[in-house]
């Protein structure tokens, strides 16, 4: 272990991944949840929360929770996701990345264009998410609104939904996939060589280091 | 509430399980607002049978009493008044509740299996044991019927006394309707029963009158004579009755696709894997700071 800790960065600070891990619990409970009311035959996960009125009841005061950890979130990164003229580059040529060849690219900085654009998607999904979950939660708001106004609104909580979920998939799998992303959010800290691979930019910004 | 002794045609959120017994045998409540004299006798029935008591309302300088349909109260006259043309003025009076779909917008949006079923006889009833209060049932319904009552938070409406019609009687509304604008029977002798009616009021004068039988929906086991039948409106009802094409949407072929869209994307991760192999840094190979290593 000594040996490595000068090999480390820090990439994370322990309530960056406190803040992300409360998002990513929540997220899990309500992609249970939310998918046992959507799909017939996935009733049987409301078993999970104690059946089916008490997913019902749970799920949208665990959206709060989300929503609002993930504004934490959200501020916290956003200025770091702002796309720029590199990470359009980057997403036109996005084949490399799939195919491990990721040298042909634009160096990324602390995100590349693909976590930039993922970004995004999940505020604005997560905003949706919000504002029709409201329309259509039971008992307390729902009665308020137009009938028409909450079939829009469960068409567009579960489009949201979908796009989320998908995205979702993509963020865990590339964590997965890019050997030593876990660690970032575990611990906090990624190796150098992982740095200069995945996010030569932000290495030279943090360190100085020129790139190899 | 639970009714044992009907056979079971469809239940909500269960694909599996169509059309258990026979598809004949279809009732229907034939409502004549010709007919009505606004006495609310059926309301009065319909409380008494299904042992329901609303909160005694306020007088708001109409007759409709209490004002909306609620948990406790399934069954409600709507008095309107009109103009259908220039120089006519009509007091319109109309029995609301639930309408018993063939196509039910409830049934197609409720999430808990078994929750709202139909019956081979064209009723459709909730079953509260198995609602869980989510109220997709109010999103999906085309007539504004279900309600969510604030004490248990289950979905009420009308049962066309589906535990009457088990035994044999009638409901207790039709029962009880002292001008017999309410009538029940089979579908077929209910739609007759209407020609005859339709071909009165028209020689009344009536021109346009007409049955309300919306096959948007299948068509209704509760249907309607009205005497503007080409003004549906008139009565509240809407013109064309059909489920909206966003629940369609939402609980019809978004269901399967989205489902089917999530698993291929799984799937599609775990085959970029295997194809492409895991992306390590070359620098850390060897090493145990890639994934799932040092976690001293």
């Amino acid at each position: 272990m000594s040996k490595q800790s000068n090999n480390l960065i820090q990439r994370y600070s322990m309530q960056e991944r406190m803040n992300h891990g409360l998002v990513a619990v929540t997220f899990v409970l309500l992609a249970l949840s939310g998918l046992a009311l959507f799909h017939p035959s996935l009733f049987w996960l409301t078993g999970l929360f104690g059946g089916g009125a008490w997913a019902r009841i749970l799920h949208p005061f665990i959206g709060v929770v989300m929503f609002v950890s993930f504004l934490g979130l959200m501020f916290r990164f956003w200025r770091h996701n702002l796309l720029t003229k590199d990470d359009r580059v980057w997403l036109s040529r996005v084949g490399d990345f799939a195919n491990n060849r990721e040298e042909r690219l634009p160096p990324a900085g602390r995100y590349n264009g693909g976590q930039k654009l993922l970004f995004w998607v999940m505020v604005v999904t997560m905003l949706i998410l919000m504002a029709s979950g409201v329309v259509i939660w039971q008992p307390y708001f729902a009665p308020n609104f137009a009938i028409g106004t909450v079939r829009l609104a469960v068409v567009l909580h579960a489009l949201a939904a979908f796009v989320l979920i998908l995205g979702i998939i993509l963020h865990v799998y590339a964590a997965i996939w890019v050997k030593g992303t876990l660690d970032a959010m575990t611990r906090g800290t990624v190796t150098r060589a992982w740095a200069r691979k995945h996010h030569p930019a932000w290495l030279r910004e943090v360190t100085g280091e020129a790139k190899k | 509430m639970a009714t044992q002794s009907l056979q079971i045609q469809r239940r909500s959120a269960d694909s599996a399980s169509v059309a258990g017994g026979s598809q004949g045998g279809k009732v229907a409540k034939l409502i004549d607002i010709s007919k009505c004299i606004g006495c609310k006798a059926c309301q009065v029935a319909c409380m008494e049978w299904n042992d329901l008591r609303d909160e005694v309302g306020t007088n708001v300088g109409v007759y409709d009493n209490p004002q909306d349909l609620s948990e406790h109260t399934w069954t409600l006259m709507r008095f309107s008044e009109v103009e259908p043309d220039s120089d006519n003025f009509e007091w319109l009076i109309r029995k609301d509740g639930c309408m018993h779909c063939a196509e039910p917008g409830c049934l197609k949006a409720c999430p808990s299996p078994g929750a709202i079923v139909q019956y081979t006889n064209g009723i459709v009833e909730f079953q509260q044991a198995h609602c869980i209060g989510c109220g997709y049932c109010i999103t999906g319904c085309p007539f504004n019927i279900p309600r969510l009552s604030k004490k248990d938070n289950r979905a009420y409406k009308c049962t066309l006394c589906s535990d009457r019609v088990a035994e044999g009687l009638q409901p207790a509304c039709a029962k009880t309707c002292p001008t017999q604008a309410i009538t029940f029977g089979s579908k077929e002798d209910m739609v007759r029963h209407a020609d005859l009616r339709i071909a009165d009021l028209k020689e009344r004068g009536y021109a346009n009158a007409g049955l309300y039988d919306p096959q948007g929906v299948g068509g209704t086991h509760v249907m309607y004579v009205l005497q503007h039948a080409d003004q549906p409106e008139l009565y509240g009802l809407p013109k064309q009755a059909e489920i909206s094409p966003l629940v369609s949407l939402w609980k019809g072929p978004a269901k399967p696709l989205g489902l089917l869209a999530l698993g291929l994307a799984a799937l599609g991760a775990f085959i970029h894997y295997r194809k492409v192999g895991p992306n390590v840094a070359e620098e850390d190979k060897g090493t145990s700071t890639s994934a799932g290593g040092d976690r001293a």
